[in-house]
């Protein structure tokens, strides 16, 4: 609550004193040290009968990073991601996104589901404007930005194309349109390549790095692939089952940009190593337990 | 048609029983006048139960999927409306709304509700829980989630409701004018001039408005198939495997 008052006086006062251009810089190094884009203190679910899916997250997640979160099944990853995201609620602890609620910060986070998730009765274009449409956005100014969205994911090709005209991979770029669309500054994502071939994979990858790269959102991923992890990820956060809790987080300090030559350097395969054990380390007290 | 004739030489049966098919057709032309009357009437009785079916039958989803208490509540009650046998409630309509097209309409659209009410409600509620959240994640509101995701989603499953409801509005259609043809005496659907024909022994006549009560149940569906695919042929399998074909 009071990190919300105080981003917004900010703005306030940087849009009174300069213009917008530069109150966009300006806004951003202040909030830069204000707030994190996510942070969880505590955050702790537990389902009616009294089973704890989360215990006691507590994360941290500074503007820009790229964190993955990465576990064995049941340990409540996606779940981390509905919560952040407001659509299921702490049962303890307290979530911020940009110091605001969850909910209160829906319009500055995009989520990006493990399939596709496109209405088949609209075509690329009306899909990826689905977002802008919701919040009301005006017929011009929103043709003018999906226009803009599909030219940088590479989509303005088919973007008179109904989603079952398309193969996995493009349906996968247009959630990826639809979710930038909004011009979010937090990307929350569900394992959404897991369906992918791992050409087509490989290739969404690097394209999400080079979005990252030119739109400068923060992201929190949620994948099983420990090579996925790695490749995207500025940390990895791996968390341990029954009832899942953070057990490590690793920085991946690999220069960016990463490309083809990432994945075949000595250093991809050591943080992939090290990843793979601290994952088999959780994997194993999960079953003693 | 050969087997029809056969069948007639063979056995000499006489032509109150089994007509031949040019008898028929002299009946169908002598008498086009009546038989185009009575199919109009017909027509229109089916066009408007189904119609106004599909209207309310809609409208009663939607308030359907608006909560799951709602549905819970008075669900049963559409379930209660499709096993009551329509011919047992019609002396009911008959008596309550008098003889005429308004009582067979009223039958028609008691037919095809349930179908309709069914599907299409099935339709609204079973969209994907991610879509939903998709929708929430841009701050929608019910209105929109209703208007802009559940109701397109429904579309080919009350699309499904309709297509059986089609095909039984003629049903219905038929078995209330059997019961409630007219409001005068002479005019009437084809269900009417069925009964008027065979009381009157007239077998070819009665064949043909057999057979026109058939073209009639064929141009239904096809109407319906075609109002169909004109909605969903853009996007959804069913309509486009139909158009395949």
């Amino acid at each position: 609550m009071r990190g919300g008052l105080r981003r917004y006086s900010c703005r306030f006062w940087v849009q009174i004193n300069c213009g917008t251009r530069v109150s966009e810089t300006a806004l951003k190094t202040i909030r830069t040290v204000t707030v994190p884009a996510i942070e969880l203190k505590r955050a702790t679910k537990r389902y009616g009968s009294g089973a704890t899916v989360l215990d006691g997250i507590d994360l941290k997640v500074q503007r820009g990073e790229f964190v993955s979160v990465i576990g064995p099944s049941g340990c409540g990853k996606s779940t981390l991601l509905k919560m952040v995201a407001g659509l299921s609620p702490c049962s303890d602890g307290a979530i911020a996104v940009d110091g605001m609620t969850p909910e209160n910060a829906r319009q500055i986070t995009s989520f990006i589901f493990q399939d596709a998730t496109l209405l088949p009765w609209r075509t690329v274009r009306e899909n990826v404007g689905l977002g802008l449409e919701l919040e009301g956005v005006a017929k011009d100014r929103r043709e003018q930005k999906v226009a803009s969205v599909l030219e940088l994911v590479g989509l303005s090709k088919v973007a008179g194309s109904f989603p079952r005209q398309l193969s996995g991979g493009m349906k996968m770029r247009v959630s990826i349109a639809r979710a930038l669309a909004t011009r979010p500054e937090v990307l929350l994502l569900d394992e959404p390549f897991a369906a992918l071939d791992e050409m087509t994979r490989d290739h969404i990858n690097e394209e999400l790095l080079r979005l990252r790269e030119e739109q400068g959102w923060t992201a929190l991923f949620v994948t099983h692939s420990v090579a996925e992890a790695v490749f995207l990820s500025t940390r990895v956060i791996v968390l341990a089952p029954h009832p899942g809790r953070v057990a490590h987080d690793l920085a991946i300090d690999l220069p960016f940009p990463r490309t083809e030559e990432t994945r075949l350097s000595e250093a991809f395969e050591e943080k992939i190593a090290e990843v793979s054990r601290a994952l088999r380390s959780v994997s194993v007290v999960g079953a003693r337990a | 048609m050969l087997v029809w004739v056969g069948v007639i030489w063979a056995f000499g049966i006489p032509a109150y029983m089994l007509p031949s098919p040019a008898r028929v057709v002299a009946a169908a032309v002598n008498r086009f006048g009546s038989l185009m009357s009575s199919l109009g009437i017909s027509a229109a009785a089916a066009v408007g139960g189904l119609a106004g079916a599909v209207l309310v039958g809609v409208a009663i989803s939607l308030s359907f999927a608006q909560s799951a208490w709602v549905r819970r509540m008075f669900y049963p009650y559409t379930v209660l409306l499709q096993t009551v046998p329509i011919v047992a409630i019609t002396p009911l309509i008959l008596m309550w709304v008098g003889p005429g097209l308004y009582s067979v309409m009223l039958i028609t659209f008691l037919i095809c509700l349930p179908p309709i009410i069914a599907n299409t409600t099935q339709g609204l509620i079973s969209v994907d829980r991610n879509l939903v959240d998709l929708f929430l994640m841009h701050g929608a509101s019910r209105r929109q989630v209703l208007l802009k995701l559940r109701l397109p989603h429904a579309m080919p499953s009350m699309f499904a409701g309709i297509r059986i409801a089609g095909g039984i509005a003629v049903i219905g259609a038929l078995t209330g004018e059997l019961f409630a043809g007219s409001a005068r005496v002479g005019v009437g659907g084809i269900g009417y001039a069925i009964q008027y024909a065979s009381a009157q022994t007239e077998t070819d006549y009665l064949f043909a408005l057999v057979l026109a009560a058939s073209a009639l149940g064929f141009g239904f569906f096809f109407l319906v198939m075609f109002v169909e695919w004109y909605f969903l042929h853009d996007w959804h399998e069913s309509a486009r495997s139909s158009e395949m074909e």
